[in-house]
């Protein structure tokens, strides 16, 4: 696959549209596994999709009067805008401390954040009852101005525009315009501190929506300090997901990576591991202290208290213990088991938060349609497609100077 | 005439400037401009569960007329075409019949969560959901401590629906259709002031029929509805476990970092960039090195 995808890279064409033109073709074999599954999967989401559009949610959800925001609000958008918390920490730790060597994750992770936070936001629009009216939060004849999720709205929209910003000198150079990439450059630094701003208010903005649901959320997540939780544990959400994509990316595009990558790679993971566990400690220390606090030990022997053990010490003290364990011994496999580990354990607290815990009195409970499901996955199917794409044709993963040696070895 | 928002959110403010003063509002007085309000008061001991107020209800808001009738064995439940549901409770006293329909809390969590100003506070008391401003999100629902707004999940152009207190009657003078026509009198409808009073009148009057305690009074900060009963509310499945501060002041603390982190964060992050800057040479590739 990635010898077909060399040999014709980057014979330039002389005009940029016909550049364009050649570079949208698809590239590569498509009988992939994953395409072989992706395809099909997204088909039937796009039914499903229409489906919702001309009979309503009802008919494709199975979200009720008590509990209101199931799977795609709980999962696509509360979840995943944790994960993809990397992008402001990377830049907070290149841009602002200036340590330079997690710079080669930079333009992957700005890039994922950018497209994962898009295709939240579609899954919101599919969400919402009447998504022809999101225009009035943004025009302004009807701010709704205290309210938290007109907060999370705007910081949404700006930092995707900030993320567009941070990516775009990547793409001038895709273009070939030294020039525009270096005035995109000059933007990066407000963008980056515009970003880092936005993240955290928008990170801690997601918990403290759910902040008047009191009596709603199950006391054991419940807590007036829902913002810091949520910001501290998108720290590391965002990082696992960084050193979990890591491992994918650097396997698939290899092709794409020299030598030595597999090593720097390595120095890095290991670094952010380090990150990890101490937001991690962070976290469970607070969580045990709020426990105490608001005198919530007590339904830890409840079938409720038991699941929320099994999120606390299953999926945030184990795999804080594997980070350590991975930093001191330098193995990657256990930093990458801690990093899945991780994700599933944010994947559980958010859904807790949004969906499991929230009314979890109520009978009968929410349990997501496999149609649900199907459009859940199909976004995150699509997001890699674009992914994907981007990292085959634009210098993300690699240098222009490597591309264009590579290309002249062929 | 819709309430300026600003100037509805200036008690408020007030309360929440100081954030250690959020729990002095906790069983303070009501503000007094929320006294002004209109609220209505629901006798439960007077109730016949005659639903006539059920059907009233649906002729005034073109909903379809209730078909089911009070059961003790079921528990009836608001629905996005019925603002207003009589339920049979089974209690000490014998069966007795609650009203459930939207509070119309004075500081209403729904209005405060609503992004685009769809629910909305009046001066007159109603809290009134606007069509064209509502994008379906739902947050009112999450919000909502009395699980009210009603969203049509089955339609295409989905409708909240909830009880607006009749708000057209109340601009034409009129009261609310359901209390115009409870045949019992168990409705009563005036000015949030005088309503308590009566409310407090009826208790002291018979201490025998009614428990001490006004529904309403502090539950979710003060509501334009008032309950008052021959039973504890916990017996008649009432919410007993609310805040009795405003649900909005929930997220107060929060909304007031905002303008901080805006202003301190930008000049930290710019101060830490300095502070971690080699010398005499860019640290960024961006800063034009060449």
């Amino acid at each position: 696959m990635s010898e077909s995808l060399m040999t014709d890279t980057y014979e330039r064409p002389a005009s940029t549209w016909k550049f364009l033109l050649s570079e949208l073709k698809p590239r590569g074999n498509p009988w992939t596994i994953f395409n072989m599954i992706s395809v099909p999967t997204v088909i039937v989401a796009a039914v499903i999709i229409v489906i919702r559009f001309v009979y309503g949610l009802s008919a494709v959800s199975n979200v009720t009067q008590t509990v209101p925001w199931g799977l795609w609000k709980g999962f696509n958008v509360v979840t995943g805008v944790a994960f993809a918390g990397g992008a402001y920490v990377l830049t907070f730790m290149v841009y602002i401390l200036g340590l330079e060597k997690y710079k080669p994750l930079i333009r992957v992770t700005v890039l994922n954040g950018f497209l994962a936070y898009t295709f939240y936001a579609i899954a919101l629009i599919l969400d919402l009852g009447k998504p022809w009216n999101i225009i009035n939060p943004i025009i302004g004849n009807s701010f709704g101005t205290s309210s938290i999720l007109f907060l999370v709205a705007w910081h949404f929209m700006l930092y995707i525009v900030a993320q567009l910003i941070e990516f775009s000198p990547t793409i001038a150079e895709w273009l070939g315009s030294e020039r525009a990439r270096r005035n995109l450059k000059r933007l990066t630094i407000g963008a980056v501190v515009f970003g880092i701003t936005l993240s955290t208010l928008h990170q801690s903005g997601l918990g403290a929506l759910f902040l008047m649901a009191k009596g709603k959320i199950h006391p054991l997540w419940y807590s007036e300090f829902i913002p810091t939780l949520f910001f501290i544990s998108s720290i590391f959400a965002g990082l696992s997901m960084v050193i979990f994509q890591g491992s994918i990316l650097q396997k698939v595009f290899a092709y794409q990576l020299d030598n030595n990558s597999d090593e720097n790679h390595n120095i890095m993971i290991r670094g952010l591991s380090r990150v990890c566990a101490i937001a991690m400690f962070v976290y469970f220390f607070l969580k045990i202290v709020d426990s105490v606090h608001n005198h919530t030990l007590g339904y830890l022997m409840t079938p409720m208290g038991v699941w929320y053990m099994i999120e606390m010490i299953g999926f945030v003290l184990i795999p804080m213990l594997l980070f350590v364990r991975g930093v001191r011994l330098g193995t990657p496999y256990t930093i990458k088991l801690a990093s899945i580990m991780t994700l599933i354990g944010i994947v559980l607290n958010r859904m807790n938060v949004s969906v499991i815990a929230y009314r979890w009195d109520e009978i009968p409970r929410y349990i997501p349609t496999w149609m649900e499901i199907v459009v859940t996955v199909s976004i995150l199917f699509v997001q890699i497609w674009i992914f994907r794409w981007v990292l085959h044709r634009m210098p993300v993963l690699r240098t222009m100077e490597s591309m264009t040696a590579t290309s002249q070895t062929q | 005439m819709s309430i300026d928002r600003r100037e509805f959110l200036k008690p408020l403010g007030v309360a929440g400037a100081s954030l250690s003063g959020a729990s002095a509002l906790g069983k303070s007085k009501p503000e007094p401009d929320q006294e002004e309000f209109y609220a209505i008061l629901h006798d439960i001991t007077l109730c016949e569960g005659c639903q006539e107020c059920e059907f009233a209800c649906a002729a005034a808001n073109n909903l379809p007329e209730p078909s089911d009738y009070p059961d003790s064995d079921v528990k009836r439940k608001l629905k996005p075409d019925q603002y207003s549901v009589i339920n049979a409770v089974e209690t000490s006293v014998g069966e007795v019949y609650t009203k459930q329909q939207c509070m119309h809390c004075a500081q209403p969590a729904c209005a405060s969560a609503c992004l685009t100003q769809a629910m909305t506070k009046h001066e007159e008391g109603p809290v009134t959901w606007t069509e064209g401003k509502c994008m379906g999100c739902r947050y009112c629902m999450v919000s909502c401590p009395f699980d009210v707004p009603q969203f049509e999940f089955d339609d295409n152009n989905p409708k909240i629906g909830k009880c607006q207190m009749c708000f057209d009657k109340l601009k034409e003078g009129e009261i609310p259709a359901c209390v115009e026509n409870c045949p019992a009198e168990a409705l009563t409808f005036g000015k949030r002031s005088e309503i308590l009073a009566e409310a407090h009148r009826r208790i002291l009057e018979d201490p025998d029929s009614y428990v001490d305690h006004v529904y309403g009074e502090y539950e979710a900060g003060g509501t334009s509805w008032l309950n008052v009963s021959p039973v504890p509310f916990e017996e008649l499945g009432f919410k007993t476990d609310l805040e009795t501060k405003p649900y909005p002041e929930l997220t107060k603390g929060f909304l007031y970092s905002v303008p901080s982190v805006f202003v301190l964060w930008p000049a930290l992050l710019m101060g830490l960039r300095e502070a971690t800057k080699k010398d005499d040479q860019e640290v960024m590739e961006g800063a034009d090195h060449e």
